[in-house]
């Protein structure tokens, strides 16, 4: 069962605590945390349900590949951690 | 207390206060993230202020204590994406807020119409809570034919709900030309006759769909004059947008992207100049506002108490408001500089030097 961690830089904007969740692929995994933390689906996705542009995320490590998508596997993941690409000024 | 002006800037919102007749910057909310557009609905005594969170899209937060605590509220969403003509790479996704007004005063509190990049127009009937894009505008074929303006994509910058009658609004889009409806939204069609595009191959030019109307204004007393800082010169209409003439006055340059009308009298427009479109600098960077008091037939430079030496501050598009008697005039620079007038803009003080680059100042 992985574990959802989400950076700093987001839970400053809505809090949504670390969370273990049953799920078999990405999108169903933050669809978990979404179901319990509204507020923070649009913190992550856009409108048309993609990872934000200078969103990113790791599932143990790896990142993400189907950032449209949502479909890289997590069951038999450890951690996956949201995070903020390193953009801006 | 209610602040009487807001500054957007890009890393975060600063009230002033205007206290015995000096300003005062108050703290800053929404410190470190960039701030795009507020706005004022004296309907509902409710404050707005747009954001543009670098990683985590596009926020709206909403204050009803005049801006004491804000509650995030709904930010407009574009719908699923459809199929797209060939060629058009538009994605269905809210890039920023580059306009926020509110309805008409014979509409009620909480209507408020967003212009966004890239391109959608949204309308709230209920405070921000929800928003729904005016498909009527979004899918006219000619938004194909759109294209960014300082950003990858096209945008709504200005939007004027006509004071007499809410159901007439036009619409500015850089670069998409100036469009009006009087229904409320549900049918629109294309104004800007006699607006130039200077940077167009020839054939293209007059087109009034590609035009790049930097910012558009209207006469609150005299609503069917508008003028507009368009990339190429300055422009004044007297029948609501549909004719445009370029002004005859030598103005110190007619390059820029803000613009300011009299509230009261139609004739009366301040203007923040940059050198000309591949150098956009103070002219012989010595920072002036352009005033006409005659249409644009003649323009007066004002530069006392601006900077004249060194200046390479530039004023964008909602960079300069003046207030509702049109007396008090404020001015950002991306930059990060701010200047008051109190007389009309005959002189400016200094109020900060050092903010972060401004995008919006009004007067709330």
């Amino acid at each position: 069962m992985p574990r959802v961690v989400f950076s700093s830089h987001i839970t400053r904007h809505v809090p949504v605590p670390d969370a273990d969740v049953e799920a078999a692929t990405l999108r169903e995994a933050l669809e978990a945390v979404f179901a319990r933390h509204a507020a923070a689906r649009g913190y992550v996705l856009d409108e048309q349900g993609h990872l934000r542009k200078h969103v990113v995320v790791f599932i143990d490590g790896a990142r993400v590949r189907g950032r449209e998508t949502l479909e890289d596997p997590v069951s038999g993941a450890r951690e996956i951690h949201v995070l903020q690409a390193l953009t801006g000024g | 207390m209610k602040p009487q002006a807001l500054v957007a800037t890009r890393k975060g919102l600063f009230p002033l206060y205007d206290e015995g007749g000096a300003w005062r910057l108050g703290a800053p909310v929404f410190l470190g993230d960039p701030v795009t557009m507020v706005l004022s609905d004296m309907r509902d005594a409710t404050l707005y202020a747009a954001l543009n969170l670098g990683h985590f899209g596009v926020k709206l937060r909403r204050s009803r204590d005049a801006g004491a605590s804000w509650q995030e509220v709904a930010a407009p969403t574009y719908p699923p994406q459809e199929e797209a003509p060939p060629g058009d790479k538009t994605p269905w996704k809210l890039i920023q807020i580059w306009s926020l007004e509110t309805g008409g005063a014979d509409e009620a509190a909480g209507t408020l119409w967003a212009g966004t990049i890239p391109g959608g127009l949204f309308r709230s009937e209920d405070g921000g809570d929800s928003w729904r894009l005016v498909r009527s505008l979004w899918d006219r074929g000619e938004r194909a034919e759109w294209f960014g303006g300082g950003y990858d994509h096209p945008g709504i910058h200005s939007i004027l709900v006509d004071p007499r009658a809410s159901a007439s609004v036009l619409v500015a889009i850089s670069c998409g030309g100036v469009w009006r409806t009087r229904d409320r939204g549900a049918s629109w069609s294309l104004a800007g006759q006699g607006l130039r595009a200077a940077y167009m191959p020839p054939e293209r030019r007059d087109d009034p769909n590609i035009q790049d109307p930097h910012r558009v204004v209207q006469c609150r007393a005299a609503p069917e004059v508008l003028w507009t800082q368009h990339h190429s010169s300055i422009y004044r209409s007297s029948d609501g947008g549909a004719q445009w003439r370029e002004v005859e006055g030598q103005a110190l340059s007619r390059f820029g992207f803000a613009v300011a009308v009299h509230p009261q009298d139609p004739d009366t427009a301040w203007f923040a100049p940059a050198a000309k479109d591949e150098c956009r600098v103070p002219v012989d960077a010595r920072l002036a506002v352009t005033r006409t008091h005659d249409g644009g037939r003649s323009f007066e430079t004002l530069r006392a108490g601006l900077p004249q030496e060194d200046c390479y501050d530039l004023v964008y598009r909602h960079g300069l408001d003046v207030d509702a008697g049109g007396t008090r005039l404020l001015m950002g620079s991306t930059t990060g500089g701010l200047w008051a007038s109190r007389d009309g803009g005959s002189s400016w003080q200094a109020l900060a030097r050092h903010l972060p680059p401004i995008a919006c100042v009004r007067f709330v």
